[in-house]
């Protein structure tokens, strides 16, 4: 039963291979990467409840024992990561269809798209740092690809800094495992963690946390290094843009969450405690971003950050109720934020600008995106019962129920800068006098995939009660990093 | 040995950094190219330098070389190289589409 935990990454690939070999047929390209959605999905839920009903599944590949050989580990936090992710790439894929246009899909879209895919998998389902390396790189392999098919002068423009600063974080990563690998000996996660506890020396350990942590920062954009964020997500294809803006700066934060709560946990006070400070910084300048533009796209793209902070937030508190917290948020961001870039996009596509002052009336001629566009603003910015208010409720309790109130109220007061970002897009974009945009245009492909997201965030936020078994136990799991030691190496 | 290595690993970075800095599109690539140079150089170090012993633990062998670094090594090599191709590529598309290789010409805030 532990092949299970390939799947997810199977799935992608072969889809990818096979679709860089159809990419002429279109329809039929199509077609093909909408099975492959659902099968990736369907796998996807029987992973969960393999792990639901099992616990967690091992796959030692090649039959190699857990410390020698290569390993693909499957927990809760990663079975539910995966969920989300086979989610949005069903509602991406199918958006897809309309939205991309004929040209990027001729020139290998869903070819990159699926190769992302198997990186994001692979970086969730891994247990070994090196392999972590490696399938970061698969991703922003496929993310350079994507971020530049079809390029204009801008997209090339933002996709150099993309990729520079990427190649140098990347860099500085293997840096870290070989540190890492000259201090303990090995690059299994769970063997790092077991081993970490016999090092005489905290010193360098510290000294390597902080580089990794340098790097996963410079990935999940976190404050101060998101400079090269906002404008390389706005400029390409909405569906790319929501593909990255869901899952790549996710990658970052889940391994943060991973290597922060499994392996540097013997000085919280020095690590966790300054992820507070840089919590609180990156949702401060990160919403003063979202405010200080009129371009749709960067509004969203900027909102990133402060909800990257907010995660963050939850790993700095590192207690029970704030580590749901986090994996809650990570999962309402995940939604959310793909069903934001796909409304702005749809919106900027209406509209014929992406700039906010240009538009207005828009509600006239498409009531029901305007509406989407309410929703998600009040998901977003955490309006109970919507799923932003559970996150942000537990988050905060956690960081009371700590001590922590400066940072608390700088998260109250953030989320309200975030309700007003994006409610100024509503009250910009859609009320007001309708002006002249040509022709209406059909909105059919945005429409269905958008409402989709809007529903699994409107049903996580309804719904938490169900969910909350299982945080509670992802965040015991979390807390104890015995109980993943024992579930890999099996003494 | 591994102290002379590892101060090459170190020069190595220094220069890189010192080409990441400057304004032209191909001194910023090459600088990453070296600063990869010196990482693989750092991960082979961190398995410990030997000479002429096999990488292979079997009966009767008692001093072996890490083979892991190696296998490493030769993964972050091949990846490198494939990016360094890649953004060699791009960047002679975006050079030629902006008629710059300024960075400083290509901050740019328009066209947004």
């Amino acid at each position: 039963m532990s092949n299970l935990a390939v799947l997810p990454i199977i799935i992608p690939l072969v889809a990818g291979i096979v679709l860089a070999f159809t990419h002429k047929k279109i329809k039929l390209s199509r077609g093909i990467a909408k099975c492959f959605s659902l099968l990736y999905l369907a796998a996807a839920g029987f992973l969960n409840w393999q792990v639901h009903q099992s616990g967690t599944l091992v796959l030692e590949t090649g039959g190699w024992k857990a410390p020698y050989g290569i390993i693909m580990v499957a927990d809760q936090l990663s079975a539910l990561l995966i969920m989300t992710t086979a989610v949005i790439v069903a509602a991406c894929v199918f958006a897809a269809a309309s939205v991309v246009g004929e040209r990027m899909e001729y020139h290998y879209f869903y070819a990159f798209f699926y190769f992302l895919i198997t990186g994001v998998s692979g970086a969730f389902l891994t247990g070994d740092l090196f392999n972590l390396f490696v399938f970061f790189e698969v991703l922003l392999m496929a993310s350079y690809a994507l971020i530049t098919v079809g390029a204009g002068k801008v997209q090339l423009r933002e996709a150099m800094k993309y990729m520079l600063i990427n190649l140098f974080s990347s860099v500085l990563f293997v840096t870290a495992i070989s540190f890492l690998y000259a201090v303990v000996g090995t690059v299994n996660m769970a063997q790092i963690a077991e081993r970490v506890q016999d090092v005489q020396q905290k010193g360098i350990l510290t000294t390597i946390a902080v580089l990794l942590f340098f790097v996963f920062a410079t990935k999940a954009a976190l404050f101060p290094l998101y400079y090269w964020m906002p404008k390389s997500y706005a400029v390409p294809n909405p569906v790319v843009s929501a593909i990255f803006g869901a899952l790549l700066t996710k990658v970052g934060i889940y391994s943060i969450l991973r290597v922060f709560s499994l392996i540097f946990v013997y000085r919280t006070d020095l690590t966790h405690d300054a992820f507070l400070w840089i919590a609180g910084l990156s949702m401060i300048f990160g919403i003063a971003g979202a405010l200080s533009t009129s371009n749709v796209k960067l509004i969203i793209a900027y909102n990133i950050i402060p909800a990257i902070g907010f995660i963050l937030l939850g790993i700095g508190v590192f207690n029970q109720s704030s580590l749901s917290g986090s994996v809650y948020y990570l999962i309402h961001d995940m939604f959310i934020k793909t069903a934001l870039f796909l409304i702005v996009g749809a919106l900027a596509y209406a509209a014929g600008t992406s700039n906010l002052k240009k538009m207005g009336g828009l509600i006239h001629d498409y009531p029901v995106l305007g509406w989407l566009m309410f929703i998600a603003g009040f998901v977003l910015a955490g309006i109970p019962p919507f799923s932003g208010f559970i996150g942000k409720f537990m988050l905060l309790r956690g960081a009371f129920e700590n001590g922590d109130f400066a940072i608390a109220i700088i998260g109250l007061l953030t989320s309200l800068l975030i309700l007003y970002s994006v409610i100024r897009i509503f009250i910009n974009g859609f009320w007001g006098e309708a002006k002249d945009y040509g022709e209406r245009k059909s909105l059919k492909g945005y429409i269905g995939p958008i409402s989709v997201l809007l529903a699994c965030s409107v049903v996580l936020g309804v719904g938490a009660e169900w969910f909350m078994p299982a945080l509670d136990s992802i965040s015991n799991q979390l807390l104890d990093p015995e109980i993943y030691i024992k579930s890999v190496l099996k003494e | 040995m591994e102290f002379i290595i590892c101060i090459l690993a170190g020069i190595l970075f220094a220069t890189g950094i010192y080409n990441i800095l400057q304004k032209q599109m191909l001194r910023i690539i090459l600088g990453t190219g070296l600063i990869s140079h010196g990482a693989h150089l750092f991960i082979l170090t961190m398995g410990k330098l030997k000479r002429g012993q096999p990488p292979i633990l079997t009966e009767g062998v008692s001093r072996y070389t890490d083979p892991l670094p190696q296998a490493l090594i030769l993964t972050s090599i091949v990846i490198s190289f494939g990016i360094t191709s890649l953004i060699l590529v791009l960047s002679f598309r975006t050079a030629k589409e902006n008629q710059t290789d300024n960075m400083d010409q290509l901050r740019g805030t328009e066209h947004e």
